[in-house]
């Protein structure tokens, strides 16, 4: 198949190719075959989504009912239920107070960092450089239990400063990295500047380096709003106390308690749990596609 | 904590930096080879000592928070669970040295038996099963299909939600009874009892959420595609070479640097798989333990059972054999990764 559309399109491009002739096919035809296979491909990912969205709006008893996406009887009732009767109003502050927090941190921590890494010479640049490189492959959960004995000796379990303070402390290696390769894509000419005139290297940093890295300061801040507000094992660790719950965290205790019986409410909160990462994605997919291909690759 | 996606953003990412000594052109004005960079340092140092000794201490300003966080809630913790695993540790009472106790005790306990098998299936199936998926799709779409951006953005989504409680939730009753796939079978007459709740099917739901959520990995396959120059394929062409030596002798080779660190990262990260294993599996890898990853089963026995030395040594052994597979990446890279494209 893929073979097919392949030489179909290369012989488009490149007419000679047509004498070699063992193939004729119609160009439209082929590429409006393409285009079924691949609606047909996102429709099979995408139903679940477009599925549950629509249960979460049937009452109770009839969410789940069969596979159709049935628009009779459609209610909030489930919403109210998860959002005042379920604390989940207070579970989506907390979760949305945490992520604003490690953003905060994590921009802070990352780009100082990747400004050094890209503009600056110090001693043992390389060496850090390659234990920056292993810290990205570094499994997080070697570090979860000794970050939890310290946080306890600490008395800061039950707290979210476990959960903030390593992101003060640039511990996502990745977006480090990915300031530092957007820093090092950046004129130098541009800081030179500024050093005749007399900037020092944080006026240069503030002023010229961080502004013109606004992309990958988004970049970074969306992917790590999409981390935080998926994250369920650090709020399952630290947190203890309801009150300060998080969403993935109210979903899994509501899923453990009630079972079944509630998966009206549990599929509306889940909907809604989904609506910020969405959102991100329909605003920002440009950067966040664009961050992903290009800063690597061009 | 990582995630598939992001190991993946981090691939391309990566490979740019390995990539970087041999791209730099001469007049480049980073000095980013070993060589060079020391010999800026170095000139600089004889030249104008006190100067650069102020942007040495400057550079270690800017990097303080994370050095600071490197010793702190890295290397140091690290260290310290080297030495809870030798320990016998319950948090109330002073770790107990008991040397290789805790080891000697995994070896012989059969859950933690079933969590590496687990695991170790799980990283077999879903890592390989990605990766051929992805790259299928991305050569699918490479060619000049109009719409491309939409389809690209859309088959993109749903790996920023795979990681989430939400859509474990969803699978849940997409792979249940009731549930939507067997919904679907009914319609062909076919009647199937619940896939999570059978033991021999439980693991393969995780493995297709993982590739449900395979449109990252498409992504960095799709701009990597655009990287082989087209005149390779014009002068195979000309040689009259066929759509599969094209594949094997240009494609492939050409993007075996994104294929490499695809493999590495994915399969980091297919390892330390936890919410949709635990959210799926109840908490505890049910049923009959077919879904006890080895991140569950550290949870249960580090929080639920509070027993650090024996989670930290669990730890140490995943962090040795992720090492071990990475350093068999690396070394075995220079027999199959291809560099050669990008000059």
């Amino acid at each position: 198949m893929t073979g097919r559309a392949d030489a179909a399109i290369t012989a488009r491009r490149r007419p000679f190719i047509l004498f070699r002739g063992h193939r004729p096919t119609n160009p439209a035809l082929q590429s409006a075959l393409r285009h079924i296979v691949v609606i047909c491909l996102l429709i099979a990912i995408l139903y679940p989504i477009v599925w549950m969205i629509v249960a979460s709006f049937r009452p109770g008893e009839e969410a789940l009912n069969g596979l159709g996406l049935s628009f009779s009887h459609l209610t909030i009732s489930n919403y109210r239920q998860g959002l005042n009767g379920m604390n989940f109003s207070r579970f989506f502050l907390n979760s949305l107070f945490l992520a604003v927090v490690e953003i905060i941190g994590t921009l802070f921590s990352c780009t100082l960092a990747a400004y050094a890494f890209a503009r600056l010479d110090f001693r043992f640049r390389r060496v850090l450089f390659a234990i920056l490189i292993g810290a990205l492959l570094l499994p997080s959960q070697v570090l979860i239990v000794p970050q939890y004995v310290i946080f306890h000796h600490l008395n800061l379990v039950g707290t979210y400063l476990p959960l903030i303070l390593p992101h003060f402390l640039g511990i996502d290696a990745f977006f480090i990295f990915l300031n530092t390769q957007f820093i090092r894509g950046l004129p130098r000419e541009l800081d030179d500047a500024a050093r005749i005139d007399g900037c020092g290297e944080i006026k240069i940093f503030l002023r010229v380096v961080l502004p013109l890295s606004l992309p990958a300061v988004a970049t970074t801040a969306m992917f790590m709003f999409i981390n935080s507000w998926n994250d369920l094992l650090g709020p399952l660790l630290y947190l203890s106390n309801t009150s300060l719950f998080t969403v993935p965290q109210g979903l899994t205790t509501l899923l453990d308690t009630t079972g079944q019986s509630s998966f009206g409410a549990l599929f509306a909160m889940s909907t809604l749990s989904l609506i910020p990462v969405a959102a991100f994605f329909f605003t920002g997919q440009k950067l966040l596609v664009d961050g992903i291909a290009m800063t690597g690759l061009k | 904590m990582s995630t598939v996606r992001q190991a993946n953003r981090a691939a391309s990412i990566v490979t740019r930096a390995v990539k970087a000594p041999r791209s730099t052109p001469v007049g480049d004005s980073q000095p980013q080879t070993g060589t060079r960079a020391r010999r800026t340092v170095r000139i600089r140092r004889g030249s104008g000592g006190n100067r650069t000794g102020r942007r040495q201490n400057i550079a270690y300003l800017f990097l303080a928070p994370w050095l600071l966080g490197l010793l702190g809630v890295m290397i140091g913790p690290m260290l310290y669970s080297l030495y809870l695993s030798f320990t016998d540790y319950d948090l109330l009472s002073s770790p107990h040295w008991i040397g290789l106790q805790n080891f000697t005790n995994l070896i012989h306990d059969p859950q933690y038996i079933q969590s590496v098998k687990v695991t170790s299936l799980f990283v077999v199936v879903s890592v390989p099963l990605v990766l051929v998926v992805s790259l299928a799709l991305a050569l699918f779409l490479n060619r000049g299909l109009r719409l491309l951006r939409v389809y690209r953005t859309l088959f993109y989504l749903p790996s920023l939600l795979g990681t989430s409680v939400a859509i474990a939730v969803l699978w849940l009753k997409v792979f249940g009874q009731p549930g939507l796939l067997n919904d679907t079978l009914a319609l062909f007459g076919i009647s199937h009892g619940s896939w999570i709740g059978n033991p021999a099917t439980a693991l393969y739901t995780v493995v297709v959420l993982n590739l449900w959520a395979f449109g990252a990995t498409m992504i960095i396959f799709l701009a990597g595609l655009r990287q082989v120059p087209r005149e390779y394929y014009e002068a195979a062409q000309i040689d009259g070479a066929g759509w599969w030596n094209r594949l094997w002798h240009i494609t492939l080779p050409g993007i075996s640097p994104l294929i490499f660190f695809n493999l590495l990262l994915d399969t980091v990260a297919a390892f330390q798989t936890f919410t949709s294993a635990y959210v799926i599996g109840g908490g505890n890898g049910q049923p009959a333990g077919s879904l006890l990853f080895y991140s569950v089963y550290l949870y249960i026995q580090g929080f639920t059972n509070l027993k650090m030395g024996y989670a930290s040594a669990m730890a140490w052994i995943m962090f040795l054999a992720l090492a071990a597979f990475a350093a068999l990446c690396f070394l075995s890279a220079r027999f199959w990764v291809h560099y050669g494209s990008e000059r």
